[in-house]
């Protein structure tokens, strides 16, 4: 397919791999740590940890939407649906995630909730007119790629004068999210997550640019690199952090250049500032609750505040015991190293968020890489 | 009621409870809209069990529901589907198909136009396969208690002897094949879904393969596997196999046909073409020996144009399907999760 298949093309993935092998220091390691969950994807789909030396690691990290919302607030959105009579609108991947006592979506669904699979918000707001007696809420999630598009949904409503239509708003911010986890003390018990530079994410940049990440690179003497979602971005991406780093250099480089520019899309930018504004803090599945990390609704606009007509109040949230999504979305343990992973939790099955999404680290591992650790294991026992 | 008076009905009404009633109203339907469309000698016996002359051979059987929405997408309706779907189930034993039953579900309120031009489907599947939908059954559910139609077939037809085909009997060695390229189905289905409209040429590719089947077992009559890639597409399809057989698959990603539109498709919605079903495609397991010339039959016959020896059989312990991808690396091609849910970014 074309402008698809130049950047999945074998000859031009061995012509890196060559490079990166050349250019890789045999006397240490590189950790980088890919933050999206769109790279996490590419890597395992296209095999592209085959192809680079055995001391390049890809850490895998948060940027997986639905596996960073925290508990607490699924089990709102949950109840919301089940309790108040109200038409949830969601993205097809938040449906199996697990709730408290691994109530999902889909689960609600079953006993009787409204709950309609969106692929825009364009497609909620349809749903609003066309249910004008129904209260109609949308469950907004996901990184500066998918805030937009809330923002200008809930322009639309206010011009439309739709009573009918609210925001269930659960944005999240990345360069807030990559300061963190450089700065994180480790847990108890956890050795320090070593991050040598990070593969900077592609379409959240397209919105916000590449300067914002800026700060972080120089503060905390961190390589990034926005890097792009094919295969051939993720390698060439890959290159450039690891010349960076033996240079010792921290700059933010931009490799997906026919899409990101430094000051990114003004236009995208201008809406969801008019329309929501930064909360103090926000709790991250794995993360914790880090500061000024997240968007709500502005007052202007609260009557389209899903939290400011609703009273939601769900239970005491509770993940699993011994779900290691959080250690794994700080990239501190890799899915394999999880009690759950592959026996009590599977993709048919999910107990933690990181197996539910095709973005998350587990379903990824569990889909695309097991072979190769089952491999890499039964080298280990030979050896 | 008279000839013309329902006649008028069928273009205007609705379904509505005395149409399983069991009195005139449902013998009106039966007569005007089944009988009429699909007319055939065993129907015509008016039992309600149909007495059948069978070929000589083992007798195979199998049921389908179908529950397909929407029922109208490019390239057929749930009625053609009905009759192809169970069809190709009969087939893939390497049996040749005699005869369908069919057993509608109908909701209250669908509109009997509608269900005509689903019958007169089934009615033109069922002829242009050559076989009859000989007994039938239909009765209706309140409104809200259905989605428009539900239809049951099941197939009858008969084996020849010393074929041996089974989804136990794949063995290392052996080699994968493929009868055409993959999604179109499925891609058909979900551009007409509500939320998700897009412009595009993508037909469903439901078809009856027995003729094809039909010359494949006469060219190679020791074919082992033969599985249509329905529900959960050619990966799940091959995770069963390699269940049922103990055995392993290595397929290489750049054999595998997929069409430019579904390639397209998918890219945009984030989905993964091997997941998706197909309605008129079969996957065929024999000795390597063999491939070129069940190759050159399939490409002969004008259900197979575009076949491809798609990977081998491998012994593995895991019973994993792995991928080589075009791109230089492996892959692990999983069962499907649940349903294929799109990614969001």
């Amino acid at each position: 397919m074309k402008y698809v298949s130049e950047f999945r093309d074998g000859s031009l993935a061995r012509k890196l791999a060559k490079a990166i092998a050349q250019a890789a220091d045999p006397a240490r390691s590189y950790q980088l740590m890919e933050f999206c969950g769109g790279h996490t994807h590419a890597i395992f789909r296209y095999g592209v940890q085959d192809l680079v030396p055995e001391n390049v690691n890809y850490v895998h990290g948060p940027g997986c939407p639905v596996c960073v919302l925290p508990v607490r607030r699924l089990d709102d959105a949950v109840e919301l649906a089940l309790n108040h009579d109200v038409i949830l609108c969601t993205y097809g991947d938040m449906m199996r995630v697990p709730g408290t006592k691994q109530k999902s979506l889909i689960k609600a669904k079953a006993e009787g909730a409204d709950i309609r699979m969106v692929y825009s918000t364009q497609d909620a707001l349809r749903i609003a007119r066309d249910n004008s007696h129904r209260e109609v809420v949308f469950f907004a999630i996901g990184f500066e790629t998918t805030t937009p598009p809330t923002a200008v949904a809930i322009l639309q409503a206010k011009t439309e004068g739709l009573k009918n239509f609210t925001v269930f708003c659960n944005h999240v911010l990345t360069p807030p999210a990559i300061a963190h986890i450089v700065n994180a003390p480790a847990e108890e018990g956890e050795d320090p997550v070593r991050i040598d530079g990070f593969l900077g994410p592609s379409h959240v940049s397209s919105v916000i640019g590449s300067a914002p990440y800026e700060p972080a690179a120089r503060i905390y003497r961190k390589p990034v690199v926005i890097a792009g979602f094919e295969p051939l971005d993720v390698m060439q991406s890959t290159l450039m952090l690891i010349r960076q780093i033996n240079e010792g250099r921290h700059d933010v480089e931009n490799q997906y250049t026919r899409v990101v520019t430094r000051d990114g899309n003004r236009k995208a930018q201008r809406l969801v500032e008019q329309v929501l504004e930064l909360r103090k803090a926000f709790e991250w599945r794995g993360l914790g609750t880090v500061p000024e990390s997240a968007l709500k609704i502005r007052k202007d606009y609260s009557e389209f505040d899903a939290e400011k007509r609703f009273t939601i109040s769900s239970k005491a949230s509770r993940e699993v015991k011994s779900c290691e999504c959080p250690a794994i979305l700080r990239g501190a343990k890799k899915p394999t190293e999880c009690k759950l992973f592959g026996n009590v939790c599977t993709p048919d099955n999910p107990m933690g968020a990181c197996m539910v999404s095709s973005e998350g680290a587990c379903a990824a591992y569990w889909t695309y890489g097991r072979k190769r650790e089952a491999a890499a294991a039964v080298k280990e026992v030979a050896v | 009621m008279s000839d013309t008076g329902c006649r008028s009905s069928l273009r205007t009404g609705t379904v509505d409870m005395t149409h399983g009633g069991g009195g005139r109203a449902m013998a009106d339907l039966i007569e005007d809209l089944f009988h009429r469309h699909l007319k055939n000698p065993v129907l015509d016996q008016r039992h309600d069990a149909a007495v059948l002359e069978m070929p000589p051979g083992r007798l195979v059987i199998s049921t389908d529901a179908h529950v397909v929405s929407p029922l109208f997408f490019p390239g057929g309706d749930i009625g053609s589907l009905a009759v192809h779907g169970t069809l190709n189930d009969v087939a893939m034993a390497g049996a040749q198909p005699v005869s369908l039953t069919a057993g509608f579900i109908l909701e209250e309120g669908f509109p009997l136009a509608d269900l005509e031009n689903i019958v007169m489907s089934m009615a033109r599947a069922s002829l242009h396969a050559g076989v009859p939908v000989v007994s039938g059954d239909t009765k209706v559910v309140e409104k809200g208690k259905g989605d428009g139609v539900f239809i049951t077939t099941t197939g009858v037809g008969v084996l020849a002897e010393g074929v041996a085909i089974s989804p136990c009997a794949a063995k290392a060695g052996q080699v994968v094949l493929l009868s055409g390229p993959i999604g179109d189905h499925g891609v058909a289905i979900l551009s007409k879904r509500e939320n998700l409209e897009f412009e595009t040429e993508i037909r469903s590719d439901s078809a009856a393969l027995h003729g094809l089947v039909e010359n494949m077992i006469s060219a190679v009559p020791g074919i082992s596997v033969l599985r249509d890639p329905t529900r959960g597409g050619l990966a799940t399809a091959l995770n069963e196999i390699a269940h049922a057989s103990g055995v392993g698959f290595v397929l290489q990603e750049e054999q595998i046909p997929v069409g430019p539109d579904v390639r397209a498709a998918c890219e945009l919605l984030g989905l993964d073409p091997l997941y998706i079903a197909n309605e008129g495609k079969l996957i065929c397991i024999c000795e390597a020996t063999d491939a070129s010339r069940l190759l050159k039959t399939m490409r002969a016959h004008p259900l197979g144009r575009e076949a491809a020896q798609i990977g081998e059989v491998v012994e593995d312990d895991d019973h994993m399907v792995v991928m080589q991808t075009g791109f230089g690396g492996a892959r692990v091609v999983d069962w499907l999760s649940g349903e294929q849910l799109p990614r969001i970014c």
